[in-house]
């Protein structure tokens, strides 16, 4: 498979590699909007949803992005424009750099990076950046106070979420997304390898703290004080409209998507199954069929993930700012300082 | 920490929900293919049955939208029996009601002193022009063949005749 890879020129390997992550990004983004917010929300408030475009609506969402597209590009007459414009882009490209990192597969990855971990949490803090441009260019006081309360959220949440991915750092003894998949799938609880060692086991509390974290990075509710429809109209995304909107739109669901990839290899064994099913020992035995099973199983798995997310979204209602603030630092930070002093106190025992 | 239960519990209810739309179905009904019948007593539609109607105005008068219109004459017609004087009549010209701006409360109906105004179940007569939403004597005595037959009454209820 390498050797496959390195017959290819580079400008159609990155080309190969543009496309996947253009895929990566919405296929995943497409079907959470379809699968969960189009009718996993309308089943838990006992109604069918779309169901007139395409067969059980399944073609909404092109009818959908065809009305987004059509409309007028409106921006207020004291906006900055320049930076009103590249907001929504800034927000979207934090998505794309945040995929760049996953492994899909033993060799189906983007880039095999080092410091993985390292780097998709600094990428991931990039959309903060465009929130708060979104929010200051649009010369309303309600974005400008939606941005201010998103920009608040997202640097209180990024500690847990930082705190809680150290733990498996510190266990897997690796930086590397695809060490950290290999290690769990290769890893064995107590001599027992059946299972692999997936971190969701040892590391409970830190995915339990990362995902809340997730869901206060993504803005979902309980979480979603930046764009609280009752107060803000809608935040700092009040004054967008039309493909300027969908992209803020896309940005949110695949951003879901990626966390729940992310999420899914820290905690989940990402692409792989355990290795001893197949008697495979190290990466490089791995047979070449799991760079196209690999990419199911994490989508699988981000299915999951992304389920979670938004059942815990339409469930409960808006924390308000206070509680929001305290929960992250009364709360999740010393119970992820905790937990890092936990394990690293364990991996120096065992 | 005491909150959890009460956290999981609410997860419960939308899962909950959520099985039971798609093992039972939905509460929703899929409006143009399928239609709710609505209550016998639903307010749809007010129906005019203008034998019964005076032109007495009061319903007009007590209409709190000011969305009927009536408009009559006097009349005389012919004694009821040979020799009489010939009887004055009020005969109705013009009786509109503008369901643009008709709030659905039934005043009129209630103080009808004749029975001539009715409620009708029906609902479908939503027009692309707001001015078609002026219902006319004549639609007015077209919804009369929707209206249900009273219900019964309840054991007990009838009127007591004097002794």
């Amino acid at each position: 498979m390498l050797g496959l890879i390195a017959s290819i020129p580079y400008w159609a390997q990155s080309l190969l590699r543009v496309l996947g992550g253009i895929v990566a990004v919405l296929l995943p983004a497409g079907t959470i909007v379809y699968v969960f917010l189009f009718k996993m929300m309308s089943f838990m408030q006992s109604r069918l949803g779309p169901m007139e475009a395409g067969p059980f609506g399944s073609l909404q969402l092109f009818a959908e992005v065809g009305k987004w597209l059509q409309k007028e590009d409106l921006y207020p007459e004291r906006a900055d424009r320049f930076i009103f414009k590249i907001a929504p882009l800034i927000v979207l490209s934090s998505t794309f750099l945040l995929v760049a990192v996953v492994p899909f597969g033993p060799d189906a990855w983007f880039t095999n990076f080092e410091a993985g971990v390292f780097y998709a949490l600094a990428v991931s803090s990039v959309s903060v950046l465009g929130i708060l441009i979104a929010g200051w260019a649009s010369a309303n006081k309600y974005s400008l106070l939606g941005g201010l309360r998103a920009a608040g959220q997202l640097i209180a949440y990024e500690l847990p979420m930082v705190l809680a991915v150290i733990g498996v750092v510190i266990q897997a003894g690796t930086m590397n997304l695809q060490q950290i998949v290999v290690a769990q799938n290769a890893g064995s609880i107590f001599g027992w390898d059946g299972l692999g060692n997936p971190y969701i086991l040892t590391q409970f509390v830190g995915f339990v703290i990362f995902m809340i974290a997730v869901q206060a990075e993504l803005t979902q509710t309980p979480f979603d004080m930046p764009i609280a429809e009752s107060e803000l109209v809608s935040g700092y995304m009040t004054e967008y409209s039309g493909f300027r909107f969908l992209i803020f739109f896309i940005g949110e669901f695949a951003t879901a998507g990626v966390f729940a990839l992310i999420a899914s290899i820290l905690f989940l064994g990402g692409w792989g199954v355990p290795f001893a099913w197949f008697g495979w020992t190290s990466i490089d035995s791995i047979d070449n069929w799991m760079n196209v099973v690999g990419p199911l199983i994490m989508f699988t798995k981000m299915m999951l993930l992304v389920f979670i997310i938004m059942w815990v979204r339409f469930s409960y209602p808006r924390f308000r700012e206070d509680q929001l603030q305290r929960f992250a630092w009364k709360v999740l930070i010393p119970l992820s300082l905790v937990n890092i002093m936990a394990t690293s106190v364990l991996k120096v025992a065992f | 920490m005491a909150k959890i239960p009460g956290l999981l519990k609410g997860l419960g209810v939308t899962l909950g929900t959520m099985v039971e739309t798609v093992t039972k179905g939905a509460n929703t009904v899929q409006y143009p293919h399928e239609k709710e019948t609505p209550p016998i007593r639903a307010r749809g539609v007010i129906a005019l049955h203008e034998g019964n109607c005076t032109s007495c105005m009061l319903c007009a008068r007590s209409c709190p939208d000011w969305c009927i219109y009536i408009e009559g004459h006097k009349e005389l017609a012919p004694p009821r029996r040979a020799g009489g004087k010939p009887r004055q009549v009020n005969k109705l010209d013009r009786f509109d009601i503008d369901y643009a701006l008709c709030m659905y409360c039934g005043i009129c109906v209630e103080v009808c002193p004749f029975d001539a105004l009715f409620w009708s179940p029906e609902y479908e007569y939503s027009e692309p022009r707001i001015a078609d939403l002026l219902h006319d004597k004549a639609k007015l005595g077209e919804w009369m063949e929707t209206v249900p037959e009273a219900p019964d009454l309840e054991a007990g209820a009838e009127k007591k005749g004097k002794k």
